[in-house]
């Protein structure tokens, strides 16, 4: 029963969260508290929060593993599917906005830009990982499935790239993120995940 | 709808300033075959003769109190123009830069003007503020493919130069920025910058008219977050040349090494002419949007000041000199 509304928690919690920086970003939006600029205000919230609960998503696998924390799994979907829409909003921003449909310029900014072809391609990526993201999907395509969506970590490395290459000399937030992505990565080896399992099963025998 | 080339439109007024133009184009031409003549080097009685000629050429025909620049475009308003702001003295946040910045203390204030000239002088900001102030409505470029037009009040660099008189074998200026740790979290932050922020221009470059000392905006004071209290402007380069709060300004012999310059060599020239055809390594430079505007417009080879500056880079391949 205690275990029912613990996992219940954290979905409701995932679901909330996920919801937030959206409402905040509107409530700013129509307040007038984005500054100057409000485009790359918004292009930069909703990037960050794609490319925050992508790393979220793909840490619940590891945390299952390493700490038996089972929960963690029922939120890998929702994580993924909202990672895809903050990416979409991103995306929508971009083109809608940011070059207010002017397709000569945005032709010019995917050839020009490499941080904005890499940032497409992580997108696309995600794209078919989102549609086949229900049950439905998971239950037809067997084994083919999990095989997609490892595909996953492909985005979030596009998707770190992407940050890194747009940001000046000297700027390191994108570097955590990587450092971030890279242990994720490390953890799903297998020689890595015994060890680390290993490691994290004495660890709570220690504290039992 | 066919879109329209902003490049293919030439408003009325800016027409008629051509014509203005064309009647300060035989003093350029001038200068120029001078510049040419002495080979590169600058005597001062170049500096001299150029200061004597320039205080009407190339500046941009707006009259003081215009509400556009000169292309038609109009003004960024104040609050945009005092909230978003590069200075990583303070932060890389641009909109709290602001905050960040409010308490910095620019009263007093000293310039050191010296390196290779006649004349070392140590101004104080009420003796820069004694030279004739006038209101320059600028374009301002960032590298970051962002523009503002700004209305600046300041006076043109080479008034102050030729006050010090550079010396025969001064072929660039080097500015530097107040470097003061206690008042800028910036510099202890980011320790990997190589502080002070430095930045350089070739001396006919200082020279052209264009080139303003600032201590205003809109008719104000600066504040710190714009370089008070006192910064450069050069309008035909990406805005990080345009130094702020200066405490130094040596005439040099050998081209500076800008901060940006030694941060990413291979990303930041000396130059950094506003250039639509040379793109930043990671980045194209052909759109950029303006401050409060959807969309975005093309960027205008030099910023849109061609004509004043394109003399300076004649021969010169702006590929290879970034």
């Amino acid at each position: 029963m205690i275990g029912t509304i613990k996992r219940n928690s954290l979905q409701i919690l995932t679901h909330i969260g996920a919801w937030i920086p959206l409402v905040v970003g509107l409530w700013d939006l129509f307040q007038g508290n984005l500054g100057p600029d409000p485009i790359r205000e918004t292009t930069l919230r909703t990037g960050k929060t794609a490319l925050t609960l992508l790393m979220l998503s793909l840490a619940t696998t590891p945390l299952n593993t390493l700490f038996k924390f089972k929960q963690a799994l029922k939120v890998r979907r929702p994580l993924g599917v909202y990672s895809f829409m903050y990416a979409s909003i991103h995306f929508a921003i971009f083109i809608g906005v940011d070059y207010f449909f002017n397709f000569e310029q945005i032709v010019d900014a995917l050839f020009e830009k490499r941080y904005a072809i890499v940032g497409l391609s992580a997108g696309l990526i995600l794209l078919p990982l989102a549609i086949t993201s229900t049950k439905g999907w998971q239950r037809r395509m067997k084994k083919n499935w999990k095989r997609l969506h490892r595909f996953a970590y492909a985005a979030g490395a596009l998707a770190v790239i992407h940050y890194i290459w747009l940001v000046k000399q000297g700027v390191w937030e994108p570097w955590i993120w990587a450092g971030v992505l890279s242990l994720l990565f490390l953890l799903r080896l297998p020689q890595v995940k015994r060890v680390a399992s290993d490691v994290s099963r004495r660890v709570s025998l220690v504290f039992r | 709808m066919k879109k329209i080339d902003p490049s293919e439109i030439t408003p009325e007024h800016l027409y008629l300033s051509r014509r203005e133009f064309i009647k300060g184009l035989g003093i350029v031409t001038a200068s120029a075959a001078v510049l040419a003549a002495c080979n590169g080097k600058l005597p001062e009685e170049y500096a001299k003769q150029l200061g004597a000629s320039t205080p009407t050429i190339g500046a941009p025909p707006v009259p003081p109190g215009s509400t556009t620049d000169e292309l038609g475009d109009p003004l960024n308003s104040y609050e945009d123009i005092t909230s978003y702001n590069n200075y990583y003295e303070f932060t890389t946040d641009k909109l709290e830069v602001a905050e960040l910045a409010k308490d910095f203390i620019t009263s007093p204030w000293e310039v050191k003007v010296g390196g290779l000239v006649k004349e070392p002088k140590t101004y104080s900001i009420d003796d820069l503020r004694n030279f004739e102030i006038e209101e320059r409505i600028y374009r301002l470029r960032c590298v970051e493919a962002w523009s503002m037009v700004i209305p600046w009040m300041g006076f043109p660099l080479h008034k102050l130069l030729e006050e010090v008189e550079p010396k025969s074998n001064a072929k660039y200026v080097r500015f530097e920025t107040a470097y003061d740790p206690d008042q800028m979290p910036g510099i202890e932050k980011y320790p990997w910058y190589n502080w002070p922020y430095v930045e350089g221009l070739r001396l006919d470059e200082a020279m052209n008219d264009l080139a303003i000392l600032a201590t205003g905006i809109y008719g104000k004071d600066l504040l710190p977050q714009n370089g008070a209290p006192v910064r450069l402007a050069v309008p035909w380069k990406y805005g990080f040349k345009s130094i702020k709060s200066i405490v130094k300004i040596d005439l040099v012999e050998d081209m500076p090494k800008s901060l940006w310059m030694t941060a990413a060599p291979r990303e930041y020239g000396f130059y950094a002419n506003v250039n639509p055809e040379v793109n930043h390594p990671r980045w194209s430079q052909a759109t950029e949007r303006r401050i409060g505007e959807l969309g975005r417009r093309d960027t205008l080879m030099f910023n849109g000041y061609e004509e004043e500056v394109a003399y300076l880079y004649e021969g010169m391949n702006l590929r290879a000199n970034i």
